[in-house]
């Protein structure tokens, strides 16, 4: 049985997603900017793709820009804000628990002399709100927050800490990296209060390589990449057609009985945090309930090391990830489960279950079965 | 303008008396397997100590000389301009046109060299070095002579047919591949095991390659890092066929039964043993690793002789004597370095105990061995039985 549990990394595309794609590259593949009738039909499908999008949040279609992603949406909602309201000050705050494609642009808006502020999170992965009120100063400009962390899948409490900014300064902007949030939670930035949320389409069983920036149409921003205006000048480059299509067959799929698939794919989780601990030594760092994502389980496996068993679940066609990129040579351990406070020895014994639409019960009670049946052999083999 | 041929020396080769044409020809084999894969057709001859590449086709110089200066054997690539003998007047004319051609700023100091290998030439090379400098700085006012140390040295070698070349690429050295017999590298992920081949495959040495595998310890990415490896040094070696040896129910094995402390000894030991029978299989005279003295604890002295012990054929460690730097220019030389450090967890570093021995007494280490007498003989034979070989 082949059970891939790594659906926060990247998905298995959708059928519908499969035909649209293959349908604009090989029938509708018109430029959208191209004057001709094959250029209509391109563009029909990033006006509908836009409109269907927006739907999904509440919003207005022209709030939406498509990006190659993730890591573009996130690197545009933070560095260009940032030298778009460079004048009105040069503080920014984050987490200690950011992705690195956030991470990273702050990293360098630091080198350009931006100073971050980053807020630490308790032992469930949740950030404290007064310790986010007393960060906020005169110069703050921006505030960068992730939605569902991908190591634990804690969902950070964003209306509330938009009510905190906002009362203090409504100027502040607030983006949110919902990469592993949206299709899986109701967002309504409208509603809670968020400038520009960043997502990607792979991660809900769309293609790779497209994504979207939503950018309520007060943000003062600028474009990361120049050239022939497409997109209103915010994003240049000929649209990715089959990619945009694809997300929007997969955006509209994943909201479409939202209700009834989210439920699904909580009790999955649920029943893999219900059965982990019939395994000796698991913790785990995941919560059930609505503080947490509906596909994320984070556990930490006592006395071996992540690598090893992610190996040998490989070798039963058992696809998870490890909380951690570590090996002997170069120790990398994640911000996360550090911020968390999971304990040094289980830094690097933790892997993520990560669940999507076609997974099934049946695959938990699998993946069980394997590691009450890997793990003695495993742990009786260590370094040292 | 592009070169029409190269002009290929080689040094080594000129010296094997009765045997040089076999080395001979094994190069002219190599530069011909190389050129093959290349864009543009190239005719390879040998003739009086020399090897051509004439160029019947348009093709890319820099991939050329890049391809020909990982061949073992090449002293020298000189890329040329060959011109029939029409006459002395002809020579100087087709002389200036190559200084012309090739030398766009001509503020350069030069001498000609000249060599007559036909002496029915009616000119000596005394006097056509003096014609043609005269003729070259009377065209280019620019120019100036300097014979003790030019900028450019002109050779100019009158044989049947008449050589211009000025430039002289180094090749790699070292002897044509094949010429030397063949040897079992033993291959980790590592810097040094890459480094160790490529400088025995220099001496002329066809190279196999041995490498083990411990899955779920190590990942299927780590055994791809090997794959690149041994792709790597093939570009110099020529094809390189990799043994993957299966080697986690033996490390298991010893992990049971045997002291923590001697774990990496004895597994060496085993590796050892399995690459020796490979070899012997393969048709393998010596086995190669890429060990260096104290580097780790393995590799200490003690441990060294504790290993070397179970081989009956030579152990080849062409780096045992460089420092870590040393062997890490190399294999940014050799462009093996970034694949190298890519990290993967190897088999040797898995279980490796926090104080592992480093004076292992050959006694105690064969005792410990006799704790594994039960399974030990059948894991080999399945180990190697089990071999997974893929051509790099």
């Amino acid at each position: 049985m082949e059970v891939y549990f790594d659906n926060s990394a990247t998905t298995k595309v959708l059928e519908p997603v499969k035909e649209i794609v293959i349908k604009t590259m090989m029938e509708d593949y018109g430029n959208p900017s191209a004057r001709h009738k094959k250029g209509l039909d391109a563009e029909r499908y990033i006006k509908e793709a836009a409109e269907t999008i927006a739907g999904t949040l509440k919003v207005a279609a022209k709030e939406i820009v498509f990006t190659s992603g993730g890591s573009e949406s996130n690197n545009m909602a933070i560095i260009e804000t940032a030298m778009a309201n460079k004048r009105a000050g040069n503080h920014i705050i984050s987490t200690g628990i950011e992705h690195a494609s956030v991470y990273n642009p702050l990293a360098y808006l630091e080198e350009q002399g931006f100073r971050i502020t980053y807020l630490s999170v308790d032992g469930k992965g949740h950030i404290n709100l007064e310790e986010l009120e007393e960060a906020i100063c005169p110069e703050t400009i921006l505030v960068s927050i992730m939605y569902v962390n991908n190591e634990i899948g804690a969902i950070e409490p964003v209306e509330a800490i938009s009510k905190i900014i906002k009362k203090k300064n409504p100027n502040i902007l607030f983006h949110v990296d919902a990469i592993q949030a949206y299709g899986k939670l109701l967002i309504r930035p409208k509603s809670q209060g968020i400038d520009l949320l960043s997502v990607s389409a792979h991660k809900i069983h769309g293609p790779k390589g497209i994504g979207f920036l939503y950018i309520d149409k007060r943000v003062k921003i600028r474009p990361m990449i120049y050239g022939g205006g497409q997109q209103r000048g915010m994003r240049s480059g000929t649209e990715n057609v089959p990619g945009v299509a694809g997300l929007s067959a997969a955006a509209s799929f994943m909201y479409t009985n939202h209700r009834e698939k989210i439920r699904e794919i909580t009790e999955l989780k649920d029943y893999l945090i219900d059965r982990l601990p019939e395994i000796e030594g698991v913790v785990i760092n995941s919560l059930k309930g609505e503080l947490s994502a509906p596909q994320i389980v984070s556990a930490s496996f006592s006395g071996i090391r992540s690598e090893v068993l992610l190996h040998a679940l490989e070798e039963r066609e058992i696809y998870v990830s490890s909380g951690s990129a570590c090996s002997s040579n170069h120790p990398a351990v994640s911000g996360t489960l550090k911020g968390i406070g999971v304990k040094p020895e289980l830094l690097d014994s933790t892997l993520r279950f990560s669940f999507g639409v076609f997974n099934t019960r049946e695959e938990v009670d699998y993946c069980i079965e394997t590691l009450k049946e890997l793990l003695p052999a495993l742990r009786r083999y260590q370094r040292g | 303008m592009q070169y029409q041929s190269f002009l290929i020396k080689y040094a080594e080769i000129g010296v094997k008396g009765k045997n040089r044409f076999l080395f001979e020809d094994a190069l002219v084999a190599h530069i011909r397997h190389a050129l093959k894969r290349l864009d543009g057709d190239f005719i390879v001859s040998k003739e009086s100590g020399r090897i051509y590449a004439a160029a019947q086709s348009e093709y890319d110089f820099d991939e050329v000389v890049e391809s020909l200066t990982r061949i073992f054997g090449i002293a020298a690539i000189c890329p040329m301009v060959q011109v029939e003998d029409n006459g002395y007047e002809d020579l100087k004319q087709q002389v200036l046109s190559y200084v012309d051609q090739y030398y766009e700023d001509k503020h350069f100091t030069f001498k000609v060299y000249a060599r007559r290998g036909n002496k029915r030439y009616p000119v000596n090379s005394e006097q056509i070095n003096r014609d043609l400098g005269e003729v070259i700085l009377y065209t280019f006012p620019e120019t100036k002579v300097d014979v003790h140390k030019p900028e450019v040295m002109l050779y100019v070698e009158v044989r049947n047919k008449i050589n211009i070349y000025s430039k002289i690429i180094p090749g790699p050295g070292g002897m044509p591949v094949g010429t030397n017999g063949k040897a079992m590298l033993l291959l980790s992920g590592g810097i040094d095991s890459p480094v160790a081949g490529y400088m025995i495959a220099k001496r002329g040495v066809k190279i196999d390659a041995v490498y083990f595998h411990a899955p779920p310890y190590t990942s299927e990415r780590a055994k791809e890092k090997v794959i690149d490896l041994a792709k790597l040094v093939s570009r110099y070696s020529g094809p390189v066929h990799l043994h993957i040896v299966n080697f986690t129910e033996i490390q298991l094995y010893i992990y049971d039964k045997c002291p923590h402390e001697e774990l990496t000894i004895i597994m060496r030991r085993y590796m050892m043993r399995i690459a020796e029978h490979l070899a012997g299989e393969a048709g393998a005279q010596a086995l190669i690793t890429g060990e260096s003295i104290g580097q780790v604890a393995s590799q200490t002295m003690h441990s060294l002789a504790a290993t070397d012990t179970v081989c009956t054929i030579p152990v080849f460690r062409p780096v045992i004597g460089f420092d870590k730097q040393e062997i890490v220019d190399v294999s940014e030389k050799i462009g093996t370095y970034e694949t190298s450090v890519l990290p993967f967890e190897d088999c040797c570093t898995i279980f490796v105990a926090k104080h592992p021995v480093t004076k292992p007494s050959i006694k105690m280490i064969e005792r410990s061995e006799e704790k594994l007498e039960e399974k030990i003989d059948e894991m080999v034979e399945t180990a190697i039985r089990t071999v997974e070989k893929v051509w790099c």
